[in-house]
């Protein structure tokens, strides 16, 4: 009897489509074979339309002969090279703007966050009209305004800006010297790379020092010590092996030293404008986010202004930093393809551009542009993944 | 004995109040404080006085044609003047202009009752924005029903081009990004990973590779015969870019809810749509408002992108207008328009984001 009531009471068995791992297990299945419907039908279409078309598939073409020219190449290149070639061309020339561009914005932002914060009321006001003007205007505007509103209209190359009569600006690039390096350079680098990782083993051996027994070593001067006066020894020893290409104005145009094109200036000057407002908030909101307490607490415990910096603030500063720096390092890498609004030879402008309308591969040359990109900014996210790994706090 | 002499009075405090006290204390505490207010100083005396005279003092205001700014040393705004209804409209027929207007005074009428605290219905408003309007304003624009004559998506540009590509981006990623934030939180294993590969793939690549693949491969992917608009690619490009920004913003909303209201809609045994729909998103998407405001100012200054796959936004139709033969060498003019318009929209949309965040952040103490 008892029993019997109690099996009433009990919530019967919910039916089998009411369960939710069954359910859970029809959806996944529903998604799958609608995604497989979804790509295979996309296939099938651009399989037709390509043939329709005439298009051939396939990486083939990477071995065919370009046959274009490129305006700025790192590596050699003329139009008897082949697309392979086109594609690492235009990876270097990204690369290139992306390095120079994460450098200077990263001078400009850090610069321009700590002068939000200053208490000089002018400074402070100036960076803030900075980071408000330049983050609120679109950045292919500002490419565009430095390449066509201030880099083209510079005068020809006959009367370029000259400074000192090493450095020529004109619409044609900045020219400047360039390094020659003589017979003997090796050791001054060899030098430098000795210095360097001299540095490592002293700035770890003065901290294990100074856990052991409190003792403080010089570590700063010693290292710059290091690192400039060995490489120049080398250099004074190898009797000056560096002498400099000057640039020379011919006829038409400057010959020799090494030129910044218009277009990689422009492009660099706007990453790095844009990007820097965006990496001093970043900075500001970092240096904001350690409580007032960090400092006072260090002071309490007699550490200098310096050494609080150092050793208390930025430390925890960098905490909130990092993050949001990589995540604009990687915008400033994707946003560098905007240089095919100007022409500077990109990736996106080189590849998915001019080879593409060459061979029509369309549906490769986009997968190709694409796969780069992602494997920048999965390669980034890892790092971050694992930075933020190390930097946890770890609490209770 | 020793007589008593007191200390001399030491001096009155250094002045702290009035412009001499205030200067002293912001900008002139030390030196190398006073080093670099000089030069921020000379820096302002270097930049203002002529931008101030290039802008206004001796720029042209007056005139429509060239020979007007012949004689001005600044700006020449005559330029912008002379083409302001293509900067504005683009190249639609001038007959139906009003078309346009009245479509973007149709929002502001509609979206002013969202910004009056008693008004109630914000929901239901704020839902009729989303869905009804982009259907009556794409009406207005394309035309061809209600004995509206048919315009042409070529035709249409300028600053309402720009304005048609964010609402449109806005619009189409708000319902998918929430789909695939949920998605991307689900316990279902291919659900999730199917998110977040879909997410972190639109997220890893540029807006330009997306939109030249929108405008080339595209059409490829498509049965046979089907060809369909320049600018409606464009939209689809921009609106699964968009989503996966959206999708991560709502992620960061729904992760701020803490797990207690989670349990209690399952506990009341709402099913997980409505325990979503009911309980959890409208608390999570009052919380990423400023959110999506800020994804929203980024994909404003993205629509500029669509210049290099050859639509005429507003920036493209500016540029192009340098070209013309009567008007060479405007150009910083021209840029200069394009940017304070820009940065108009775009700081003033950061500002009220910013005063949504100060005002939604009281009542979440956790």
């Amino acid at each position: 009897m008892a029993d019997e009531q109690r099996a009433v009471s009990l919530p019967a068995k919910p039916a089998l489509w009411r369960r939710p791992a069954v359910r859970s297990i029809f959806f996944q299945i529903l998604l799958v074979v609608g995604i497989g419907y979804f790509g295979y039908t996309i296939f099938q279409n651009t399989l037709n339309n390509l043939e329709q078309r005439g298009i051939s598939t396939g990486f083939g073409f990477l071995d065919q002969e370009a046959g274009f020219g490129i305006l700025m190449t790192l590596v050699p290149f003329d139009e008897t090279y082949t697309y392979g070639r086109t594609f690492l061309v235009g990876l270097l020339n990204t690369l290139l703007v992306a390095g120079l561009g994460i450098f200077f914005a990263t001078l400009i932002g850090f610069m321009m966050g700590v002068a939000r914060l200053s208490s000089n009321w002018i400074i402070s006001r100036l960076a803030t009209v900075y980071i408000e003007v330049f983050r609120n205007i679109p950045l292919l505007l500002q490419i565009l305004f430095w390449y066509f509103a201030v880099l083209r209209p510079l005068p020809g190359p006959r009367q370029s800006l000259i400074l000192n009569d090493t450095f020529y600006l004109s619409n044609r690039g900045l020219y400047m010297p360039s390094p020659v390096y003589e017979q003997g350079f090796w050791l001054v680098m060899l030098a430098l790379g000795v210095a360097i990782v001299a540095s490592i083993f002293i700035a770890r051996w003065a901290h294990k020092r100074q856990e052991a027994t409190g003792q403080q070593f010089h570590t700063v001067l010693t290292v710059i010590g290091l690192v400039i006066g060995l490489p120049l020894l080398a250099f004074l020893v190898m009797g000056m092996p560096l002498s400099w290409d000057f640039p020379v104005l011919q006829r038409f145009n400057m010959a020799g030293g090494m030129v910044i094109i218009p277009e990689l200036a422009a492009l660099l000057v706007a990453l790095s404008i844009y990007t820097g407002a965006f990496i001093a908030e970043a900075v500001r909101s970092g240096i904001l986010a350690v409580s007032h307490g960090q400092t006072e607490a260090a002071h309490a415990l007699g550490l200098r202004p310096g050494s609080t910096l150092r050793l208390v603030i930025i430390p925890q500063a960098l905490r909130v930093i990092i993050p949001q720096l990589t995540s604009q390092y990687l915008n400033l890498t994707k946003n560098s393809s905007l240089a095919t609004a100007i022409g500077y030879p990109d990736l996106v402008a080189v590849f998915a551009g001019t080879t593409l309308n060459q061979t029509g591969q369309a549906v490769e040359v986009i997968a190709m542009t694409m796969a780069v990109y992602l494997a920048i900014s999965l390669s980034i996210s890892m790092f971050m993944n694992w930075y933020n790994k190390r930097i946890q706090l770890v609490e209770r | 004995m020793s007589v008593h002499t007191p200390h001399p009075d030491l001096p009155p405090p250094a002045n702290i109040v009035g412009v001499i006290g205030w200067s002293r204390s912001n900008l002139f505490s030390t030196p190398l404080n006073t080093a670099l207010s000089l030069f921020a100083l000379y820096l302002i005396y270097l930049i203002v006085p002529p931008m101030i005279n290039w802008i206004f003092l001796d720029a042209t205001w007056v005139g429509d044609t060239r020979e007007a700014c012949a004689s001005g040393t600044g700006a020449c705004w005559v330029f912008v003047k002379v083409r302001i209804n293509q900067f504005m409209y683009g190249f639609f027929p001038e007959a139906e202009y009003w078309r346009i207007n009245l479509a973007f005074g149709l929002l502001v009428v509609l979206a002013i009752p969202l910004f009056i605290k008693r008004f109630k219905h914000k929901g239901r408003l704020a839902a009729f924005i989303l869905i009804f309007y982009p259907i009556i304003t794409f009406q207005l624009f394309s035309g061809g029903n209600f004995g509206l004559t048919h315009v042409e998506t070529s035709k249409w540009g300028g600053l309402s081009l720009t304005l048609i590509l964010a609402g449109v981006g806005i619009v189409a990623s708000l319902p998918l990004g929430i789909v695939l934030a949920l998605g991307r939180r689900s316990k279902m294993p291919i659900v999730k990973s199917v998110c977040v590969v879909f997410i972190e793939f639109w997220r890893g690549v540029p807006l330009i590779t997306v939109l030249f693949m929108s405008s080339v491969m595209l059409p490829l992917f498509l049965p046979e015969g089907t060809n369909f608009d320049k600018l409606l690619r464009a939209m689809i490009g921009i609106a699964l870019f968009q989503s996966a920004y959206m999708a991560e913003v709502i992620r960061g909303g729904l992760a701020a809810i803490p797990k207690g209201q989670y349990e209690a809609a399952e506990a009341l045994g709402l099913s997980f749509w409505k325990s979503m729909g009911l309980i959890i998103l409208p608390q999570a998407l009052k919380l990423v408002i400023p959110g999506i405001v800020n994804t929203f100012i980024a994909l404003f200054k993205d629509t500029t992108l669509v210049l290099i796959i050859g639509l005429f936004d507003l920036l493209a139709i500016i540029q192009q207008a340098f070209a013309d033969p009567d008007w060479l060498g405007y150009s910083i003019e021209g840029y200069v328009f394009a940017a304070s318009i820009f940065w108009i929209f775009c700081f003033s949309m950061s500002r009220y984001s910013m005063s949504l965040e100060k005002k939604l952040n009281t009542g979440h103490a956790r």
